[in-house]
């Protein structure tokens, strides 16, 4: 565990680094975008990669959460961090109650009931009266964090927005590699034998549940101030859809997978935006593509390949993901 | 009675009926979910998208080729369950060894593909489709078009023929206890690969077939079957999916609630089902018709 454990900060050292050189080079909004999808798509890979549970409604998480980010911010008032915590906050009681409900059924029925319930939610926001309707919330201010830097220069917000993202991305890597990580790991690979251990295993995934909510909410929050906007598409199923494609492209269950889809999603979606409705096509096809062809996503593939050049002639093992997972 | 709670008639039972027609929606959508779940352990995500398609598919009949509505009832389900059959082939048929969760990843990547082809040829909004029965009735209380009862009738014929071969039909026996023991039947010389490739063209057929019937109440689009497929979905958990004929109350039962709904108090009548939904999970997590595993 260790050594692994250690090569894997060494990784993350040398993204940070890569991080903070990048937007010498790459314009920081674009940058900003990519990092918020990236928190967002770390956290459903929690559940979906360490717990086993595909959750089709992320998007009610990060858009609720902009939501009340923008509108505690520019309604209200209230300063940026503040804003942003409450985002975070008000997603985890979502989470919450979400949770709860859904924890009743695995698997694909699962996948369902979150879906259900987030389009719940999106029709909350299209009727609510603080969420502006169809305008969304616009013209969000981005005052001073903390009353000192100054958010109106990009350069420094996208400072303050890798240094959130490191923050979410280290509570996630902390939490899957700490005993109540080990739990939920055994909770994915055998349900039955967790409970028969004596895990209460509904409080475990529910937490996991809650963690994984607030982090998208986080991620929600923080975009919200940087476009400075939070409307509908947020908490639409096509968002929720978004999130399971960066997640699958570059690896479910691999630390970094997530931001790598990240990244090529939010690229290639920049590129296509003149293409119309092709963009949806494009992204079907990269579902149909990496379902059928690279199930381990890009990260999953390049480390079963390392493993298979460190010890040749064993198969690699098959990917962590869903795949040990009990039918249900 | 309807001065005591403040509704006229026609507004009721108009509701009630807009509800059924709805219902018979759910109903075949669900009904087919439940044919290749049964089978396959796939939930279908492409459902909305071929519901969408035979809509589509009986608007482009009429356009292109003058056949008429009746005539697209038959053929439309067959040309969108023809293209389930070979989808199932190419696609679905290979991660039958796989979690399920990856077959509902794939539907939903295929779910994107039509509906993004549709909207790039059609654009988003919608095509006309002319009523094949004008007119209707009026009964007293409230008036009947009849297009809209026939829709009510029609489907609830075809739902229960479904549950007829299913459960009582030889052919229906096979799908039983391929769905059971799918290795014991193949041992017994049934060849189990093409009837589950046949059984998601019939459920996928159905879902056509639902969409013809509502191209003429519904405006023809291309999105028209990505919100129903959610509300779908939560009435499958809802119903669980382990009764054909409680997927069909089910479906029709919670048209008539929805219908009320918007009676009584119209805010929530787009969000009534999931309402619903949360309760049922809260109380018996298998679902109404569902068994406990």
């Amino acid at each position: 565990m260790e050594p692994r454990n250690n090569r894997t900060l060494q990784v993350f050292a040398v993204l940070v680094a890569l991080g903070l050189v990048a937007p010498f080079v790459v314009y920081p909004v674009f940058l900003m975008k990519v990092l918020c999808f990236a928190l967002f798509a770390c956290a459903f890979n929690l559940l979906i990669g360490y717990v086993g549970l595909l959750s089709f409604g992320h998007a009610m998480f990060f858009g609720f959460a902009a939501y009340i980010s923008g509108y505690t911010v520019k309604v209200l008032g209230w300063p940026t961090e503040v804003g942003i915590l409450a985002g975070t906050g008000v997603a985890a009681a979502l989470g919450l109650v979400v949770g709860a409900i859904a924890i009743r059924r695995q698997g694909i029925y699962f996948a369902m009931v979150t879906l259900a319930l987030s389009q719940m939610v999106f029709f909350f926001c299209l009727q609510a009266k603080f969420t502006g309707g169809e305008d969304g919330i616009q013209a969000i201010p981005r005052r001073p964090l903390f009353g000192v830097l100054n958010l109106t220069n990009d350069f420094v917000f996208y400072y303050v927005v890798l240094a959130i993202f490191c923050i979410g991305f280290l509570m996630i890597w902390r939490t899957i590699h700490s005993p109540f990580g080990q739990v939920l790991k055994a909770i994915r690979e055998n349900e039955p034998r967790a409970i028969s251990l004596g895990y209460a295993v509904d409080r475990f995934k529910l937490i996991a549940f809650v963690l994984s909510a607030a982090l998208a909410g986080l991620a929600g929050a923080t975009k919200a101030i940087v476009f400075q906007l939070a409307s509908l598409t947020d908490v639409t199923w096509q968002m929720s859809g978004e999130v399971v494609l960066m997640t699958l492209v570059g690896g479910m269950g691999t630390v970094f997978g997530p931001i790598v889809g990240a990244g090529i999603i939010i690229t290639m979606q920049n590129y296509l935006a003149g293409f119309g409705e092709w963009v949806l096509v494009i992204q079907g096809a990269i579902f149909v593509v990496t379902v059928l062809l690279f199930r381990r996503g890009i990260v999953g593939e390049i480390m079963a390949l390392a493993q298979n050049l460190g010890r040749r002639g064993k198969p690699a093992a098959e990917p962590a993901a869903v795949q040990g997972h009990p039918a249900e | 009675m309807f001065e005591l709670i403040g509704v006229s008639p026609q507004a009721l039972f108009g509701q009630l009926l807009l509800g059924l027609i709805n219902g018979a929606f759910y109903a075949l959508l669900s009904l087919g979910l439940a044919v290749i779940f049964g089978l396959m352990n796939v939930i279908n995500f492409t459902h909305g998208a071929q519901y969408m398609m035979g809509a589509f598919c009986s608007y482009m009949l009429l356009a292109y080729f003058g056949i008429p509505f009746w005539g697209a009832l038959v053929l439309a389900p067959i040309i969108v369950g023809i293209t389930g059959i070979i989808i199932e082939r190419i696609f679905i048929s290979r991660l039958y060894h796989l979690d399920h969760l990856y077959g509902l990843l794939l539907t939903f990547g295929l779910a994107l593909i039509i509906e993004g082809l549709f909207r790039q040829q059609y654009g988003s909004s919608g095509l006309p489709y002319t009523n094949p029965i004008p007119g209707g009735t009026n009964l007293g209380f409230m008036f009947l078009p009849w297009y809209r009862g026939f829709i009510v009738v029609f489907s609830l014929v075809v739902c229960l023929g479904t549950w007829f071969m299913i459960e009582k039909t030889k052919l229906g026996s096979y799908l039983r206890a391929a769905t059971e023991r799918p290795d014991l039947v193949q041992a017994f010389g049934i060849n189990v690969p093409r009837m589950i490739t046949l059984t998601y063209g019939f459920g996928v057929g159905l879902a056509g077939l639902a969409g013809v019937l509502a191209a003429p109440i519904y405006s023809v689009n291309p999105v028209m079957g990505s919100y129903l497929i959610i509300v779908v979905f939560a009435v499958v958990v809802i119903g669980g999916m382990g009764s054909i004929l409680g997927s069909i109350l089910t479906g029709f039962g919670l048209g008539v609630v929805e219908g009320l709904t918007k009676v009584f108090y119209p805010e929530a009548s787009n969000t009534v089902i999931f309402i619903i939904m949360a309760i049922v999970l809260m109380l018996r997590p298998q679902g109404l018709f569902g068994t406990p595993k």
